[in-house]
């Protein structure tokens, strides 16, 4: 199977959209907003070709194309779709629904900045935004991943111990419109490491017939919630396996985080997504001047996976976190938030500092990367968390 | 078309135990709806009283499938599992011949105000299925608050009868006109005071295939202060005094029917709305000294667009 | 009224699976009035049945038999569309039929 992979050159929107064909999902909803239009318009030429099965939804909003996909997805199917930025913020209450019916819907964004000033560029404020409603989150670094996470998380989102929806994330621009060459698998390699759909109370069996989204009172909801927070903690485990069974189909290992010489690490940077890229990049450049850094890449954001970021955090002696989003008035990006939390409890805790970077598109370059990793490496003693911006102009 | 004894031998599939007001409208009118087909249907419904009342967990008054998603996109929630009928019918998981329903509820603040966009979208994307608007006139489930569907100088607690404003200031929209702009094959104006004329509509509409609207008038005795006895009465006479014409347009043809029709044909005698504004509370306040102009306002609004439906009716 | 349960014992998702338990929720309780049925009137035409918000006319072989009680909320309307004088209200608990 490895040696049958057909390299395609794709962008991220592109291998997104190929990966979605190759679902043949039965739903697709869709609505445009850049940087997410060409998935959707690649999608729409495999529709009006004939080459899948699904009913293609073109809706008149975002929040219609999710509450679309709740109807879908209860009614009992595969449903995917895909949105950015104030797209997202549009339809945030539907995304709440859809995780507190337990659809397991798949949905790709391509992340952008929120306005205001209206910003068509990368950043991560409009997932952030998203990350209490109780979607599984990947962070995908490239057009690889990406392709490749579309098939882990219809079957992650699907298993009868997890049924949440799943975010694929991408950098907008950055990865969505960027060619890349992408190790694509055959369609019968898909359709068997997916399976068919078992549909669990859908609409449409009149034998059983459901009722989805009812009135709680204050007696119930909690337990709902409750629910809610098991099946996340039991998705962890099920990434896990599923991430395994792919790596055994593709060649690929994904995992949940990737750990990139840290072993021997004193200093590191936490990132996530495309920056990721970049970061090794500099690491590899530091490493052959003999300088003792390495990179944690946080690729599933929720569940966070608190234990596996302790164990691979534990040993270093600085830590910078890459926050591509900032929470207004907290202390410090949400990335760093948690991180800082996750490690709170380690007797030998690193010190970590927060790099707000990247609003609205901003660059990042390896210089300034590097940078940062001279920062940890020149620290000497106990470093306060402190909140930098890095690549704004005026600080 | 089945008559109402034949229909006693279907199915109930709204069951008793749910918590609408006693008298309540929207109840008779998905009543009259779920019994005028037998065929397997799948409801979607806008946050309101009808959702609410319905199904208080663990509390289910449906025994179809059902879903609630929120109060804007019930059109749209329909349009999705509508959507994924069809895609297992191209599948083969679904046999070709196979006939299910869709029917999206909502009330007059889900669809003529926030809901509108999603009507609009899913009715224009042409989805097999029918948007029922029980139109009690207002927000009635948070508490009364006024609609863009509420009339000319009603008493809401957002457009209250006072000193300086004594009720809603605008005319009620005609969403019905607006559906109309869709060219639909099927679009139509019901009262459930006129239950086999509803009845008769909804069968007609079940055996069409597209996008289809039905507006339906619900009175609300708590909202619109009369007694939970006379909904089926002021659903009448709503229709008597050309209020609440019912009507159908069926490919951009209007015509009246029922009580409506006869009384363009001047059958039956077209009542002063008058009659229909003292039937209820809210309307109390227009008859104190100082608000005649405002009964004539409503008056001449109603025979004005009386006048216009009739002329398109062919009258 | 069902007893409380834990988040483990229910369906997940606030999912109802007991199509139309409602039935098991009595708003017979909230009456204050009640329907009295006058067979000897009762000409059948089901005029009551299909206008009742809470369907809690029960029609047996095409013909009215009764009314529920477990869901008749006393509204009235049956007792104002009947054309037969086959349906009075009476004060709840005063008079039975």
């Amino acid at each position: 199977m490895i040696d049958m992979a057909k390299p395609m050159a794709l962008t991220g929107n592109f291998a997104a959209a190929y990966a979605t064909k190759q679902i043949n999902p039965h739903v697709v909803a869709a609505y445009p907003i850049t940087p997410q239009t060409t998935m959707m318009e690649k999608f729409s030429e495999y529709y009006a070709n004939g080459e899948v099965d699904t009913e293609l939804v073109c809706v008149e909003s975002e929040h219609s194309a999710m509450s679309t996909c709740v109807g879908a997805s209860a009614a009992g199917g595969r449903v995917i779709t895909s949105t950015a930025a104030n797209g997202l913020a549009l339809m945030f209450e539907i995304v709440y629904i859809a995780a507190s019916n337990r659809l397991p819907i798949v949905m790709c964004v391509m992340n952008r900045a929120l306005s205001a000033p209206i910003n068509i560029h990368g950043d991560h404020s409009d997932s952030m935004g998203c990350r209490d409603s109780g979607w599984i989150q990947f962070y995908n670094e490239n057009a690889q991943e990406v392709y490749d996470t579309m098939f882990m998380a219809t079957r992650i989102g699907e298993h009868k111990d997890v049924r949440l929806p799943v975010m694929v994330n991408l950098d907008g621009f950055i990865t969505s419109h960027k060619i890349e060459k992408v190790n694509t698998l055959e369609d019968e390699e898909v359709q068997k490491f997916i399976g068919a759909y078992e549909p669990v109370y859908p609409l449409l069996d009149f034998e059983n017939p459901v009722t989805y989204g009812p009135l709680d009172l204050t007696d119930y909801y909690f337990e709902h919630k409750r629910q809610q927070v098991e099946a996340m903690k039991k998705a962890l485990p099920v990434i896990k396996k599923v991430s395994s069974e792919f790596s055994n189909l593709s060649g690929r290992d994904y995992g949940i985080l990737e750990a990139y010489h840290l072993d021997d690490a004193d200093c590191a940077i936490v990132t996530m997504s495309s920056t990721a890229g970049t970061t090794k990049f500099v690491v590899d450049k530091m490493r052959s001047e003999g300088k003792k850094v390495g990179m944690l890449k946080i690729r599933l954001f929720r569940p966070f996976p608190a234990e596996d970021i302790i164990a691979a955090l534990s040993g270093i002696k600085n830590v910078a976190v890459l926050d591509r989003s900032e929470s207004f008035g907290a202390f410090g990006g949400p990335l760093y938030n948690e991180i800082r939390n996750a490690m709170y409890d380690v007797d030998e805790k690193p010190n970590i500092v927060d790099y707000i970077f990247g609003l609205g598109g901003r660059d990042i370059n390896a210089v300034q990367i590097e940078g940062v990793f001279n920062r940890l490496m020149s620290a000497s003693g106990k470093m306060p968390g402190d909140v930098n911006y890095l690549g704004v102009r005026g600080d | 078309m089945a008559n109402l004894k034949q229909l006693t031998e279907r199915e109930e599939r709204l069951t008793g135990g749910h918590r609408l007001c006693a008298g309540c409208g929207a109840s008779i009118i998905v009543r009259q709806i779920l019994l005028a087909t037998d065929y397997p249907v799948v409801v979607s419904c806008a946050t309101g009283c009808l959702e609410v009342s319905t199904t208080i967990y663990p509390y289910t008054a449906w025994k179809n499938p059902f879903i609630h998603n929120a109060f804007e996109n019930s059109a749209a929630t329909i349009s999705g599992a509508e959507a994924m009928f069809k895609a297992h019918k191209n599948t083969g998981e679904i046999p070709q011949d196979k006939k299910v329903k869709f029917i999206a509820f909502g009330g007059d603040g889900g669809t003529y105000d926030i809901g509108i966009q999603s009507l609009s979208g899913a009715l224009e994307r042409g989805h097999d299925f029918m948007y029922v608007c029980y139109n009690n006139e207002a927000y009635m489930n948070t508490g009364i608050q006024r609609s863009s569907a509420t009339p000319r100088g009603a008493a809401t607690t957002t457009s209250p009868a006072g000193k300086v404003v004594p009720g809603k200031k605008q005319y009620p929209k005609d969403l019905t006109e607006v559906i109309a702009g869709h060219h639909l094959p099927y679009i139509c104006q019901v009262s459930p005071g006129y239950y086999m004329d509803l009845i008769k509509k909804t069968e007609k509409a079940m055996e069409i295939e597209g996008p289809k609207f039905m507006n339906a008038f619900s009175p609300c005795p708590r909202g619109w202060r009369h007694a939970s006895n006379a909904s089926i009465d002021v659903a009448k006479l709503a229709v008597d005094c050309c209020f609440w014409p019912i009507y159908e347009i069926e490919n951009d043809q209007y015509a009246l029917t029922g009580q409506s029709k006869l009384i363009a044909s001047g059958k039956k005698e077209k009542l002063p709305v008058a009659d229909y504004l003292k039937s209820q509370g809210r309307f109390k306040h227009l008859f104190a000294p100082g608000n005649e102009e405002i009964l004539k306002g409503i008056q001449g609004e109603v025979d004005r667009r009386w006048e216009k439906l009739m002329k398109l009716s062919g009258y | 009224m069902s007893q409380e349960k834990t988040w483990k014992e229910i369906p997940w998702g606030g999912l109802i699976l007991d199509a139309g338990n409602a039935q098991e929720y009595h708003t017979g309780d909230w009456r204050t009035e009640r329907p009295v049925h006058i067979m000897d009137n009762c000409k059948h035409c089901m005029y009551c049945w299909i206008c009742c918000p809470d369907t809690a006319i029960i029609v047996k072989d095409k013909k009215m038999v009764g009314v529920d009680f477990d869901f008749c909320k006393g509204c009235g309307i049956c007792e104002n569309v009947c054309p037969f004088d086959a349906i009075k209200m009476v004060i709840e608990g005063e008079e039975g039929d």
